[in-house]
């Protein structure tokens, strides 16, 4: 009995930190007053207080202010990495599911291949061919996470067919192209779009990772991992640096990861097999 | 006919069809890593002097001719693969000298990093399923948060926190490098925590599972208790299940790597995969791509055919 009540609670906590992170990165100017870019030198590295709630970095800036304005260029890089993620392995899955015997080996030992390395990894090498900066790490991030999405999307896509409507809808010689979008499509949208909350958490620690290791947005940008990856140096004298732009990343990423699985539940439950 | 006639060529036969496929995968990521040297824009000799050289065209058609550049791509890919098939993973273009020596010579401390995780991994996942399966309760939520927690930190974040906390504030652990033990906690226990979690969830679903099987009861009626039943009977069965992640195992403890070995400033296979990514040195990256790949076959196809001695069952598949 106590564990569904436990479970409400977790997702009223949940969206609600959603719901606060998108106002934030909506409108980060709601929170605070102070500037995100703006340096005093005499105010460096000063350790949280009533002044500066998250405390000062190295060069005086506001770290609160810093950590609420890097929501959005956060965000729209996870954001950005899933959505390329989720359309990408759309594409692939359905021309797996859909494209007949030679395709669908093709496509999936392709995937099979490209599971076999770890994403970072995968990433590292996109970047490579790409090169540095927030929008080559987003579509790295994307190649890396496709392979995942092209087999779930595949998965999906072969019980669609299955489905007594799609059969009679052959039967009736619908052309192929209609028939995709105007059955197969609409019914895999919603499953997608559970999918892409769910992996909007690892999309965002990911991406948020290649920027800490200094491939993505390049300073003075308060995007959160390349914040971790600058206050690296100060660590010894000022913990705050490191630890509250990492925060940030961690809670959006488990509230994102609570609100999607849960509506993953709903969704598993509701679509009859 | 008894049983072991049966049986012999059904193992050879889903062995053959596993190396087979192992092989597959390797061709395939080699495939994959041609394909990214061809994708990258411009003209390769520029790329591999780098930016700002002032080789003549001359020097450069040199190279081009040397490196064997100005044949057709068909041809360069099966010289390509001709030369992976004897271990050439070619010449760094930043360091000028043989990957492969540049890969032997990180090896080290990434094994070394990756053996420390896998085992504080294993006994942390094991104390934190053998305390919480079958329970409900407060320990149950703690390990639950505690499990969701190491699962979804970047770690990156993690070892951020541990070093401030133990090498800045309390000075216990050294702040960076490899030299001795101390130096090795902090990383392997960044690395460790991620891969703790997951395990632990899958073992305690194991150990659930085997609890509520007829010979668990058989075992508590002839009077053992919960303790010894746990470990003496149901962890066999849940560590079965645990084997089929070996090669998720393998992949996440390289790839973390990658991070921590940046975030405490060791050297290994991580640190060189971002030296070669920020350097656009391809033969470097693409050879530990191939390095990764051929580990993580290596591992998943040794336990696939492990499960395949244990397990007749999988034999006719």
């Amino acid at each position: 009995m106590a564990r569904p009540a436990a479970g409400r609670t977790t997702l009223v906590l949940a969206s609600a930190l959603l719901a606060l992170i998108v106002l934030a990165a909506l409108a980060p100017g709601l929170f605070t007053h102070a500037s995100p870019v703006e340096t005093d030198p005499a105010g460096a590295l000063t350790p949280p207080g009533a002044r500066h709630w998250f405390g000062t970095d190295q060069l005086g800036r506001d770290l609160f202010a810093r950590v609420l304005h890097g929501t959005r260029p956060s965000l729209l890089l996870g954001l950005g990495a899933t959505a390329l993620a989720v359309v990408g392995g759309a594409v692939l899955g359905l021309a797996a599911a859909l494209g007949g015997r030679t395709a669908d080996q093709v496509l999936m030992r392709l995937a099979d291949v490209l599971l076999s390395l770890p994403p970072i990894l995968l990433a590292l090498l996109a970047v490579s061919v790409l090169g540095t900066g927030s929008v080559n790490v987003m579509i790295a991030i994307a190649v890396a996470f496709v392979p995942g999405y092209a087999r779930i999307v595949r998965a999906e896509t072969l019980v669609v067919r299955r489905s007594g409507y799609v059969e009679s809808a052959v039967l009736l010689g619908l052309p192929r192209p209609l028939l995709i979008a105007r059955h197969v499509l609409p019914n895999a949208i919603g499953p997608m779009l559970v999918l892409a909350t769910v992996g909007f958490g690892a999309s965002l620690i990911a991406v948020s990772g290649l920027s800490f290791l200094g491939l993505g947005p390049q300073p003075p940008s308060p995007e959160w991992g390349a914040m971790l990856s600058q206050g690296r140096s100060f660590l010894q004298t000022a913990w705050w640096i490191g630890v509250f732009p990492g925060a940030a990343i961690t809670l959006t990423a488990l509230a994102a990861g609570a609100v999607g699985r849960r509506a993953q539940r709903r969704f598993t439950q509701r679509t009859p097999v | 006919m008894s049983r072991s006639d049966l049986a012999l060529p059904g193992l050879l036969r889903g062995a053959a069809r596993r190396l087979l496929g192992a092989l597959a995968v390797l061709l395939g990521a080699a495939t994959v890593a041609f394909a990214a040297l061809q994708l990258i824009p411009g003209d390769p000799v520029t790329v591999m002097l780098g930016p700002g050289t002032a080789a003549t065209p001359e020097v450069k058609a040199q190279i081009r001719a040397q490196f064997g550049l100005d044949q057709p791509v068909a041809v360069q890919y099966l010289h390509y693969l001709e030369r992976l098939a004897t271990g050439d993973l070619g010449e760094s273009y930043q360091l000028q000298r043989p990957v492969a020596d540049l890969i032997g010579d990180q090896l080290g401390p990434t094994v070394q990093l990756a053996l420390a995780a896998l085992l504080l991994a294993a006994a942390l996942a094991l104390l934190g399923a053998v305390a919480t399966a079958g329970r409900r309760g407060a320990l149950r939520t703690i390990g639950s948060l505690a499990e969701l927690l190491a699962v979804s930190s970047p770690s990156y974040w993690t070892g951020i926190l541990l070093l401030t906390a133990f090498s800045f504030q309390l000075q216990i652990f050294p702040v960076a490098g490899d030299q001795g033990l101390p130096a090795l906690v902090l990383p392997a226990v960044t690395l460790a925590l991620p891969v703790a979690g997951v395990l632990a969830q899958v073992l305690r679903e194991g150990l659930e599972s085997a609890l509520g099987q007829p010979f668990t009861l058989t075992a508590r009626s002839r009077g053992l208790g919960r303790p010894a039943v746990l470990l003496r009977h149901a962890l066999r069965h849940a560590a079965a299940a645990t084997l089929t992640l070996a090669g998720w195992l393998t992949g996440s403890l390289l790839g973390g790597a990658v991070l921590v070995e940046s975030v405490f400033g060791r050297p290994g296979i991580g640190a060189l995969s971002l030296q070669g990514t920020t350097n656009k040195d391809m033969p470097l990256v693409i050879g530990l791509v191939l390095l990764s790949a051929l580990v993580f076959v290596l591992i998943s196809t040794l336990v696939d055919l492990l499960h395949l001695a244990v397990d007749p069952r999988l034999r006719s598949r």
